[in-house]
């Protein structure tokens, strides 16, 4: 298929270039023609020839030669290209591109060639993408020259180096220029200037040219001091994905538990109905993308932006009941509120299961949570890569609600010191309520998020809930700062031991530390100070 | 002295535990056409064994204001211990036949029996564990947290990251304590048949009898001078720190013997039920655990011990009616209990006995 495609598309792309320069498309004609005459190291002039014209069917003519496709038709001597449709063979004219239609076996001869021709014709291929107009083109054709470097190749590269003005492509000529001089007999002070190249490059495959010279009295010690640099580069981008990968646990954690921090930190009322919260924000994400795919495929892109707000809503409402019809008889007593919202989450998994059944749930990746990234040697995937924006996002809004707004004035004035706060003429039942509705609607946003990276099921909730107070405990209650610390420090370490642990162990490790912790700080890293804290 | 352990609850209630340990078992075993049901002898053993395990829980959270979501824990731990010896009883009984090796680890490839498991072919050394493994997690758990002053919320938060790291650890194969599946397939205890109906009575007769010690240490405890400390520390541990007393030591000593009566529980349970498995360290069971105390009553050990008995029974039949509605039923309870019968089923009843035994309702240490 590539073969017959291909050809096609070039041709034609060529035909109106070839109008332009008329002369040297008959000198590449000329030259094509005389393809089928003389004997080996004939043809090799000519392919060197062709090369030269830097005729754009070039590259085309001189691939079919090497695949054996190029042919030369007995009845009028016309040099074609042959490709396979089904059973039939069908020739296509190497210099117009015009289909001639099916030929026999006998029709045709092949225009035979050998391994050295092979290897001038790979060689007059490479130099030819080297300076074809698609830099995408050139950039490939400069990387096929490192993987394989060849001494020949070096005129080619550095005429092509010439000329070129795209950086990408000009980096990666460089590095192919340079693995192409260790092979040459070049003097070693060039050498040693490519072994920089190669240094600089700094990925496997050049540890691999590398390791090569590593034995060579001349360059060993020189290369065997890149490898070593090389090794260290890739150390630190593998320290780079481990703290990524940290990050990316962190951002979950965080969001996971930011809720928390407000209704554990800020109010002192321990939600054990905080997962479950969490898990009703995965299911209206859930059933938003069910009414978007029955109803208007079109916005299904827009389903997380219509889907948050609608989760925050959902989860808030329900928040605030819980905290008007149960939390508030509970207040000053939070081993019983414990208790009690473990009753609400009980319930509130129940009643999920019942509705949505007791299996996972689908639930869709727009386009631009798709996908991933490179970053160097690392690889960054678009989903954990919006999900840390989406909760350090998360993150400011509430500070600057907490700390910007009279709502979170009069929040902050509530947690301190309720009688006079009542006094000052708050609310304090109402804002009790908001507190509690605000925990609760961010625990929605968190299922937002979640929903895109972890089983949608009645279970969700109960995952996160261990690891979600330990944030805020690690963290210090009463501080949102002291969340995001202890989300981003917990996952940055829970991602740095798993390499020598593994996951289980990793997480039990880090569990025991916690626990440990707690004896040190009992009041977590950022702990209130002073008296609210007896309060 | 008697007098002392013995008041009209405890007295009742050991009453009618003595009538159901004559009548289950002679009804089982004795009368002609089983009136009694085998199955129901082990169920009614795996009750009690929750009995106690609750009794242990009031003990430390109604007495001492200790509420530890990681009873559980010691439980299982206990349950786990037995469970070992269980396991090395089966000798060359096994799927594989091995004499030494339990059939997870010939299944695992194990060569040899590792070093933690040595030992536990004798059962006086199991016994001993099952006190001894929940005794010292307890202590160091204990030594740590309340040196610190770690209490209230706090606490109870880090015992559930206790007993969840446990669960996640003993998930594990190379743990060595049979991984997902736990410890399984017992076949006999000191020789006799667990599937035999005489041994399940047995262990129905050692199920009651422990609970009965339980009940009567815990009384024994709370109505001593120590008693009176530790319902100090509960209601002002503050106040009772600058009075002078080393309240961490009080602490640690009733939360230690409460573990060790959760361990207990857990070896009686685990030949009764025939499995322990990591799915009994899980935060949720542990949670189950404080309602079955609020509901009976904290601070009243018989309370504990009624208030597990009715919440396994309602499970059971609940379960096996309407499997849907069980969760919904026991949410309701966690609420219903904790804002309506903050004394519980007991504090209730007594209540609308007669107001004449009036008693200051139980404070939260941290109000």
């Amino acid at each position: 298929m590539r073969h017959l495609l291909a050809p096609l598309i070039a041709l034609l792309l060529v035909c109106t270039a070839a109008l332009a320069q008329p002369a040297r498309a008959q000198e590449f004609e000329r030259l094509v023609n005389a393809l089928p005459e003389g004997n080996y190291a004939d043809r090799g002039e000519t392919v060197a020839a062709i090369a030269a014209t830097g005729d754009e069917r070039a590259v085309t003519v001189l691939t079919a030669l090497l695949d054996g496709d190029l042919e030369q038709m007995n009845a009028d001597g016309r040099i074609v290209i042959l490709s396979k449709q089904g059973r039939d063979t069908i020739a296509t004219d190497a210099l117009t591109g015009e289909e001639i239609g099916e030929v026999g076996r006998r029709d045709t001869e092949r225009i035979r060639v050998n391994n050295g021709l092979r290897r001038d014709i790979r060689a007059a291929i490479g130099v030819l993408s080297l300076t074809n107009p698609d830099p995408g083109r050139r950039l490939a054709a400069a990387e096929a020259g490192f993987r394989a470097p060849d001494a020949e190749q070096i005129p080619a590269l550095e005429q092509a180096l010439s000329t070129e003005e795209d950086g990408g492509v000009r980096l990666a000529m460089e590095q192919a220029l340079a693995a192409a001089i260790l092979q040459s007999d070049r003097p070693t002070e060039q050498k040693l200037g490519a072994i920089e190249v190669l240094a600089d490059r700094g990925d496997r495959d050049a540890q691999s040219i590398l390791s090569r010279y590593a034995a060579d009295p001349e360059l060993g010690e020189a290369a065997q001091a890149a490898i070593d640099e090389i090794a260290r580069i890739q150390r630190l981008w593998g320290f780079g994905q481990d703290v990524w990968y940290g990050l990316s646990l962190g951002s979950v954690l965080l969001l996971a538990a930011i809720g928390l921090a407000i209704t554990f930190g800020v109010m002192g009322v321990i939600n054990m109905a905080h997962g479950e919260l969490v898990m009703l924000g995965a299911y209206t994400t859930f059933v938003v993308q069910e009414v978007i795919r029955t109803h208007l495929p079109g916005l299904f892109d827009w389903s997380l932006l219509i889907a948050a707000p609608l989760a925050f809503l959902v989860a808030g409402a329900v928040g605030v009941a819980i905290e008007r019809g149960i939390v508030r008889f509970l207040y000053g007593r939070p081993l019983e509120t414990l208790l009690a919202t473990w009753g609400v989450s009980l319930i509130l998994q129940q009643a999920v299961r019942t509705i949505f059944g007791p299996n996972n749930r689908e639930v869709g990746n727009p386009d631009f949570m798709s996908g991933a990234f490179q970053v160097g040697a690392m690889t960054v995937t678009w989903n954990r890569m919006w999900i840390i924006v989406f909760a350090l996002v998360v993150f400011a809004a509430l500070m600057a609600l907490l700390n910007r707004t009279p709502m979170g004035l009069q929040m902050r004035a509530v947690t301190q010191n309720r009688a006079m706060a009542a006094n000052m003429g708050i609310r304090t039942a109402r804002v009790d309520a908001m507190t509690f509705g605000l925990g609760a609607g961010v625990a929605g946003l968190a299922g937002v998020a979640l929903s895109q990276i972890d089983n949608v099921s009645p279970n969700l909730g109960q995952s996160y809930i261990v690891d979600s107070f330990m944030v805020v405990v690690f963290g210090g209650a009463g501080n949102l700062w002291g969340a995001l610390a202890g989300a981003f420090s917990l996952g940055v370490v829970n991602k740095f031991l798993e390499p020598y642990t593994g996951a289980v162990l990793g997480k039990i490790i880090v569990l025991v530390a916690i626990i440990l912790f707690i004896q040190k700080r009992p009041r977590g890293l950022f702990a209130l100070r002073g008296r609210s804290v007896e309060g | 002295m008697l007098r002392r352990l013995i008041d009209f609850r405890m007295g009742i209630f050991l009453a009618v535990l003595f009538v159901f340990v004559v009548l289950v078992p002679a009804g089982n075993l004795a009368v002609e056409g089983r009136i009694v049901p085998s199955y129901i002898v082990a169920l009614l053993g795996k009750y009690l064994c929750y009995a106690l395990l609750a009794v242990a829980l009031d003990l430390c959270w109604g007495f001492c204001g200790i509420l530890s979501l990681g009873h559980g824990a010691f439980f299982a731990l206990g349950g786990y211990a037995m469970g070992m010896h269980l396991m090395r009883e089966i000798g060359p009984r096994g799927v594989y036949g091995n004499p030494v090796l339990p059939d997870f680890m010939v299944f695992l490839n194990w060569q040899e029996l590792p070093w933690f498991w040595l030992g536990f072919d004798q059962f006086w050394f199991a016994c001993l564990m099952v006190l001894a493994v929940p005794g010292a997690l307890a202590f160091v758990f204990g030594w740590f947290a309340f040196r610190s002053r770690v209490t209230g919320v706090y606490l109870s938060i880090i015992t559930q990251a206790m007993t969840y790291a446990l669960m996640l650890a003993f998930f594990r194969n190379e743990m060595g304590f049979g991984g997902n599946n736990g410890l399984t397939d017992f076949k006999d205890v000191l020789g006799f048949d667990l599937s035999a109906d005489s041994t399940r009575a047995g262990l129905f007769v050692l199920s009651a009898v422990a609970l009965a010690g339980g009940l009567l240490l815990g009384k024994w405890i709370t109505t001593s001078k120590l008693g009176k400390v530790l319902v100090a520390v509960r209601d002002a541990e503050s106040r009772t720190r600058f009075i002078g007393y080393r309240v961490e030591g009080y602490k640690l000593f009733v939360f230690v013997v409460s573990a060790m009566m959760a361990g207990v529980a857990g070896a009686l349970y685990a030949p009764q039920v025939g499995i322990i498995n990591p799915g009994e360290f899980s935060p949720a069971n542990s949670i189950e655990i404080v309602i079955w105390v609020a509901l009976g009553g904290r601070g009243t050990l018989v309370g504990a011990a009624i208030g597990a008995i009715i919440v396994a029974a309602a499970k059971t039949l609940l379960t096996g009616w309407l499997p849907e509605a069980w969760l919904y039923v026991l949410g309701a309870l966690f609420i219903i209990v904790t804002i309506f019968l903050p004394q519980g089923v007991l504090g209730a009843i007594e209540g609308g006995m007669g107001r004449a035994r009036r008693r200051t309702p139980p404070k939260e240490a941290e109000a």
